[in-house]
């Protein structure tokens, strides 16, 4: 087949089983978008801003667990895309994202629409090419997907230049279905005698605890996790990236960890004394000073990536590897296991983590005449059968939407935790439902965050995509709210958002429902009623206790038991 | 501490700046830098040298694994090993006196003069940092017009190599 780089694009993507390609055209990517016009396989998606291409394609990835394709042209195209691919690498989420250049020949001559993508992009990629040759063309882009969606996903840029596209010039085109790199190979067995003495740590574990992460998910490692995590009868918390990697309503869960975290988990987590740790992280927002993290424990880590394991804490036994593949040795390994679990120790232990489960952290005054927006996330979840795709932007609704809803599945909560980008959550719930166009959607937002990408109300419209935005409005940016409260004196510089557009009018302009509701009693109704128009997107504008706050809070920098539950810092 | 990190990595446009951008998005310290080609031209050899705690080297070999254009890594300081560095350093020279001493000092450091001029010297000299260092403090009395270094390259003793 003799095809031109344009074209070979398009059909790559094709053979490669790309079904959407979220993007927006301009100079540098004409010849591409017009061999997209004269096909119907891989289809084009058009938000309204290239941030919005990079969120929704990033959705869709989480949601899938396929890489997400973002298509943008050079210079300004390039540059939209950034926050959308920082987004995405601090998350580890596979995306491939093309972006035009300039001809080859003026590379580096200030053409108009040049910017050093390669370049700009480096930091915040998992890896990145420029392609200089259109025969290195469908090796380079086999190479990018394998990159991005293997190992530690990530996003990898490939940056295209105009004349390697030419509808003019024709080569041979056969799709590359093997590609092997001598300099990538990541590890995905377990060692063995790490994986063995690691057990033994665990068996014999009196105040064991399981903490994990976004990894489980990412390795597509939910059930075995959970028959890891039942087998032993542990105790386990999931980070904001791990939610759904182990079913939220088990009795074995006991909450999120973190700054935000229930009491539970982090009382737990100070006083265990065997942590083990799967595909997490060990983010500051998790451990809080590292000085006074699990000062008893004895760390196992189980993660794909060498560099993530002793990083933030020094750990004790490292395995490297998937932990699909390390879970399943482990299991097999258990299951012939002398040592037993001293069951006594553990019942003692459940004693301990009850008594701090009784403080009950999310309670919340449920006799508000206001709406309380943990009350609202409670009612979706409910409305929802725990069961939707739920995105959230960045703030207090994030924390509420983590704490409230339970998710019982993984890849079913997708926010972004590690760049907490603002404006994320509606692009990538439409990514989403480009995905699964007959499931639920939500996205849970704020009146600032919404604000970041409405734009792609436009988006929404012009595919039919019946997401439901859960609009928590309190007129403030909550989070940097409830800092100034907390830390400057209640001097509210800069948060306070009352200037807003009529939500429900702004919907409408887009050809959309719109809805605002002020009451307690009305928000199951106005759930059950927008969730019942399966055809329609609809903007519900939930005008939310403003002076409302996340508990329970570690404040930066103070140890995981220093949990606060109000503005006077009374301990728990 | 300090290490020498050996590495080999694609011979691609970029490689070397992903090394360089690690180091300083990452705020590791870097004390030399070289790179050439090797007999295979599809890859290049770096040596860097930096500094740093036991955790922070971990941290830095372990990021320099994960860039997907490094091949192989080894820290050669971890074992037995030899370093090199050349040095090309041109001093005054103009009278017989000068020119004597410095060729005293030169040949004292098995060092050569390549380049004779009625003014001045270009010395060549091999050796580790510390005997270059050494080397221009025995030059102080005379002036010292230019130096040029070519950072750290290395190599372990014995059968222990980096190659694939
Ligand atoms: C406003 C705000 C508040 C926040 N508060 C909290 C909070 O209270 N609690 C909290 O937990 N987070 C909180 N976060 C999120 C936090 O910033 C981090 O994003 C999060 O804690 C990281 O989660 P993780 O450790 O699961 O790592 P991820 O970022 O999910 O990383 C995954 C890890 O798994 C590894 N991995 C990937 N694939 C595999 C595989 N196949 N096999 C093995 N390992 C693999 C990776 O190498 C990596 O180490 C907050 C964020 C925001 C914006
Ligand atoms: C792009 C971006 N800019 C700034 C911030 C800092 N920030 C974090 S939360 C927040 C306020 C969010 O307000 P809103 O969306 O109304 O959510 P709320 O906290 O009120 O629920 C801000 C400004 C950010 N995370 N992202
Ligand atoms: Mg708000």
């Amino acid at each position: 087949m003799e095809l031109s780089g344009a074209e070979i694009v398009v059909q790559f993507l094709k053979d490669e089983g790309v079904e959407h390609v979220f993007g927006y055209p301009g100079g540098a990517v004409l010849h591409i978008y017009d061999a997209i016009f004269r096909q119907d396989d891989v289809k084009h998606i058009l938000t309204r801003h290239e941030q919005g291409a990079t969120h929704a394609a990033d959705g869709y990835a989480r949601a899938t667990g396929k890489p997400g394709v973002a298509l943008v042209t050079s210079g300004p195209g390039a540059t939209n895309a950034i926050t959308g691919i920082a987004t995405a690498y601090l998350d580890s989420v596979p995306l491939v994202v093309l972006s035009g250049q300039v001809p080859r020949a003026f590379i580096g001559s200030d053409a108009f629409q040049e910017v050093d993508m390669v370049g700009i992009s480096r930091p915040c990629v998992k890896h990145n090419f420029l392609v200089k040759d259109v025969r290195e063309l469908a090796s380079t882009l086999k190479k990018a997907f394998y990159v991005a969606s293997t190992g530690r996903p990530g996003p990898v840029v490939v940056d295209i230049p105009k004349d390697t596209t030419d509808p003019g010039v024709k080569i041979p085109y056969e799709y590359p279905k093997e590609i092997s790199m001598r300099s990538y190979n990541p590890t995905v067995k377990g060692h063995p005698g790490q994986i063995k003495r690691a057990l033994d740590l665990i068996v014999g574990a009196r105040r064991p605890m399981l903490y994990t992460g976004g990894g489980v998910i990412l390795s597509e490692a939910s059930e075995e996790l959970t028959e890891f995590t039942q087998t032993l009868g542990y105790p386990i918390t999931n980070t904001l990236m791990g939610l759904g990697a182990y079913p939220g309503m088990d009795k074995q869960f006991v909450g999120m960890l973190g700054m935000h975290g229930t009491y539970e988990a982090n009382m737990a987590m100070h006083e265990c004394d065997v942590l083990v740790a799967i595909g997490a992280r060990f983010d500051d927002r998790v451990t809080g000073d590292i000085k006074q993290f699990c000062p008893n424990a004895r760390i196992i880590h189980i993660d794909i990536d060498p560099s993530s394991i002793s990083k933030n804490v020094r750990v004790d036994i490292p395995i490297v590897g998937d932990i699909k593949q390390v879970l399943t040795d482990m299991l097999k390994e258990l299951k012939g296991l002398k040592k037993k679990i001293d069951s006594k120790a553990i019942a003692n232990w459940w004693q301990q983590i009850d008594k701090w489960r009784d403080t009950d952290c999310l309670r919340y005054d449920r006799n508000s005449a206001l709406i309380k927006p943990q009350y609202v996330v409670e009612k979706l979840c409910e409305v929802t059968g725990g069961d939707a795709f739920v995105t959230s932007d960045v703030g207090q609704h994030q924390m509420f939407a983590a704490q409230f809803y339970k998710f019982n599945k993984p890849r079913r909560w997708i926010n972004s935790g590690g760049l907490g980008t603002m404006g994320f959550g509606m692009p990538a719930a439409l990514g989403v439902q480009v995905a699964y166009p007959d499931a639920p959607v939500a996205c849970i937002t704020g009146e600032s965050s919404i604000q970041m990408c409405v734009q792609e109300l436009g988006m929404a419209l012009q595919y039919q995509l019946p997401i439901k935005v859960i609009n928590l409005n309190n007129g403030y940016m909550g989070m940097v709210r409830q800092w100034q409260e907390f830390f400057y004196e209640k001097r509210y510089s800069q948060s306070v958002m009352e200037v807003n557009p009529d939500f429900v009018k702004l919907a409408e302009a887009y050809g959309h429902i719109g809805m605002r509701i002020d009451k307690p009693q009305d928000v199951e109704g106005a759930l059950k009623e927008a969730f019942a128009m399966k055809d329609k997107l609809v903007f519900l504008d939930f005008v939310t206790d403003r002076g409302e706050n996340v508990y329970p809070m570690i404040a930066a920098g103070k140890g995981q038991h220093e949990m606060h539950m109000s503005p006077e810092w009374e301990l728990i | 501490m300090r290490h020498i990190i050996s590495l080999l990595m694609e011979n691609e446009a970029g490689a070397l700046s992903r090394v360089a951008g690690l180091f300083s998005a990452r705020g590791y310290n870097i004390e030399s830098l070289t790179v050439a080609p090797t007999e295979d031209p599809t890859m290049s050899r770096m040596t860097l040298v930096t500094t740093g705690s036991e955790d922070i080297v971990e941290q830095i070999t372990k990021q320099l694994n994960k860039l997907v254009d490094i091949v192989k890594l080894a820290d050669i300081t971890e074992g037995e090993h030899i370093e090199r560095e050349l040095m090309l350093i041109k001093v005054m020279a103009s009278n017989a006196e000068q020119r004597e001493e410095v060729k005293r000092m030169t040949d004292i450091f098995r060092g050569r003069v390549i380049d004779v001029k009625d003014a001045n010297f270009t010395i060549e000299i091999t050796g580790d940092g510390n005997k270059l260092d050494a080397f221009i403090d025995a030059l102080q009395h005379s002036d010292i017009i230019e130096t040029v270094r070519s950072g750290t390259t290395g190599i372990s003793r014995g059968a222990k190599c980096l190659h694939i």
